[in-house]
């Protein structure tokens, strides 16, 4: 999505005021944002506390800034200068964090960002924008570019070969209809779910909706709460901890609104269950959170 | 204000007071704007906001109320004058040194001020930010420290000695000056003619009361009936409250 986001980028570059701060990262991805940006692409160093801080300042003297690194230098390390410098003072920074998940694999845990937007929603007027699909990267950007508040974007890799045949995009999305279940979905594990069940029948396939999304409060679109009314099973699938993530913000939001529940199962990241390190989809398959385990589970709670 | 709130962190307002009220009354032009990096020095600010009237005697009167505005420690969202909440130490130089660099990338005039503590120079993100700075050479910027020696737990030589941050910032690539920080004339001169560098105030923890000058606990501590009345009266007729 890196490509996706550097053309986003580029095409709001003549906007005022706008300007872009990097961790020092962005080697053979953002060479095209630092060209058209010039002095307003700020390479802020291995510094992301200051980074985050200034683009804080910059925000109050009314620039656009964004901020960007891998995901958990990002939110992780600077978490007090996004919670004092940026929220506590409302200030409109976006922040983009590349690799959610365990999308730099191999590369070691210290680069995963497995708690990412669940930390995020906790504090006020964050939305966190996690993409499931190439395209799904220029709607976001150009909503983030506007909105007058904080904001994360999560970069991934789309899983989807071919994105013709998409639902325009939006914050929830029904990318098929289906009797088999229920899943929702955040991140793109939609578009490996999707390819793997989109040539069934429909009572053979399990329903599928993406969020893309994450605020406090939660407002459920009313189709997925009539899809919830009849379903027998619903599966809530993310590649982000238990706690504070998707499937507890629905939960509780479906709690609330006093919705009755069919059985539920959760598809999540478990950290680091045998100590050992790999490939993204390794350590996908090492929580349950790869499409044959988790099409297997919602089989195996919609018999029980 | 303190006393009528029980409320201490006296002894870091007092020695950042005159600095205060001498880069807002003799320095500071309507386009500049100051970060009160040291949040616990608020009161500081308060009554320099209230020297100018901004503030009211009624304002005043809510310090560390239920319901303030006038909390602890810098709150946002409520004061032009106040431009970002503060207190834990660190954040505001940085801060400050962003809005320094959107001025400076969009031609905007006006100056920067922003007052750290000298404890608060053991933050890593303080030195961070000197890095970001120095490679800018952005001039729009002044950063004051309240070289007060004291901090919460004990004297900065013993905790962390800041005897050489002069030369450890001017290693950096940025200037540094040695000012008195309780002589408003030199302050004044200071921050005019160094604009874009570090000015080290040299000051007394708790100044102008002879019981709390240089004395740590005066960093925490709320002012008993008996030292209000003799604080008053070392202070003398007009410390009771007119501007």
């Amino acid at each position: 999505m890196r490509k996706a986001f550097c053309d986003a980028m580029c095409e709001l570059a003549e906007e005022e005021r706008f300007c872009f701060l990097t961790g020092d990262l962005g080697f053979m991805a953002l060479e095209p944002l630092q060209r058209v940006l010039g002095a307003r692409f700020i390479n802020a160093g291995v510094a992301e506390q200051n980074m985050v801080s200034v683009a804080a300042g910059m925000a109050r003297a009314g620039a656009k800034p964004w901020v960007y690194s891998i995901a958990p230098f990002c939110y992780a390390r600077p978490f007090e200068q996004i919670r004092n410098d940026i929220c506590l003072n409302g200030l409109s920074v976006r922040l983009v964090g590349n690799g959610g998940g365990y999308g730099y694999g191999s590369m070691g845990a210290t680069h995963h960002a497995l708690e990412d937007y669940g930390v995020l929603s906790t504090l006020p007027g964050m939305r966190a924008y996690v993409p499931a699909f190439d395209t799904d990267v220029r709607p976001m950007v150009r909503a983030l570019a506007c909105r007058a508040a904080p904001s994360y974007l999560r970069l991934g890799r789309s899983e989807l070969a071919e994105e013709q045949g998409l639902p325009a995009y939006g914050p929830w999305r029904c990318l098929q209809q289906g009797s088999a279940g229920l899943i929702v979905v955040a991140g793109p594990i939609a578009g490996a779910l999707w390819s793997a069940t989109r040539e069934r029948t429909a009572t053979d396939r399990p329903e599928l909706w993406v969020v893309s999304e994450l605020a406090v409060p939660m407002h459920i679109p009313q189709p997925l709460l009539d899809a919830l009314t009849g379903a027998r099973a619903l599966a809530i699938v993310e590649e982000h901890v238990a706690t504070g993530g998707l499937g507890q913000q629905l939960l509780h939001a479906l709690a609330l609104g006093g919705q009755r529940l069919p059985r539920v199962m959760h598809a999540h990241a478990r950290g680091y269950p045998s100590g050992r390190y790999g490939s993204q989809s390794w350590h996908r398959r090492e929580c349950g959170l790869d499409v044959s385990t988790i099409l297997e589970q919602l089989v195996r709670e919609m018999r029980a | 204000m303190h006393y009528e709130s029980r409320i201490g962190h006296l002894g870091g307002n007092l020695s950042a007071l005159d600095a205060l009220m001498t880069l807002h009354h003799e320095v500071m032009e309507p386009a500049d704007r100051f970060i009160l990096s040291k949040g616990h020095a608020a009161g500081a600010l308060y009554i320099v906001l209230w020297s100018l009237g901004v503030l009211t005697e009624e304002d005043l009167a809510t310090f560390h109320a239920d319901g303030t505005l006038l909390a602890g420690h810098p709150v946002p969202g409520w004061c032009e004058h106040i431009p970002f909440a503060t207190g834990s130490l660190g954040h505001g130089f940085p801060v400050a040194l962003g809005m320094a660099l959107a001025r400076h990338l969009n031609g905007e005039p006006g100056q920067i001020y922003c007052l750290t503590s000298d404890g608060e120079w053991q933050e890593g993100a303080i030195w961070e930010a000197l890095i970001f700075w120095a490679h800018r050479r952005l001039t729009n910027l002044t950063v004051l420290v309240d070289l007060n020696g004291l901090q919460g737990f004990g004297t900065t030589r013993e905790i962390a000695g800041m005897e050489q941050l002069g030369a450890r910032v001017e290693a950096f690539g940025i200037e540094a000056y040695h000012v008195d920080g309780h002589d408003p004339a030199a302050v004044a001169s200071a921050a005019r003619q160094h604009p874009g560098a570090v000015l080290l105030l040299h000051t007394v923890k708790g100044k102008g009361v002879s019981f709390m000058e240089n004395r740590m606990e005066w960093h925490y501590l709320p002012l008993s009936d008996a030292q209000y009345a003799a604080a008053l009266a070392e202070l003398g007729p007009s410390a009771d409250g007119s501007r």
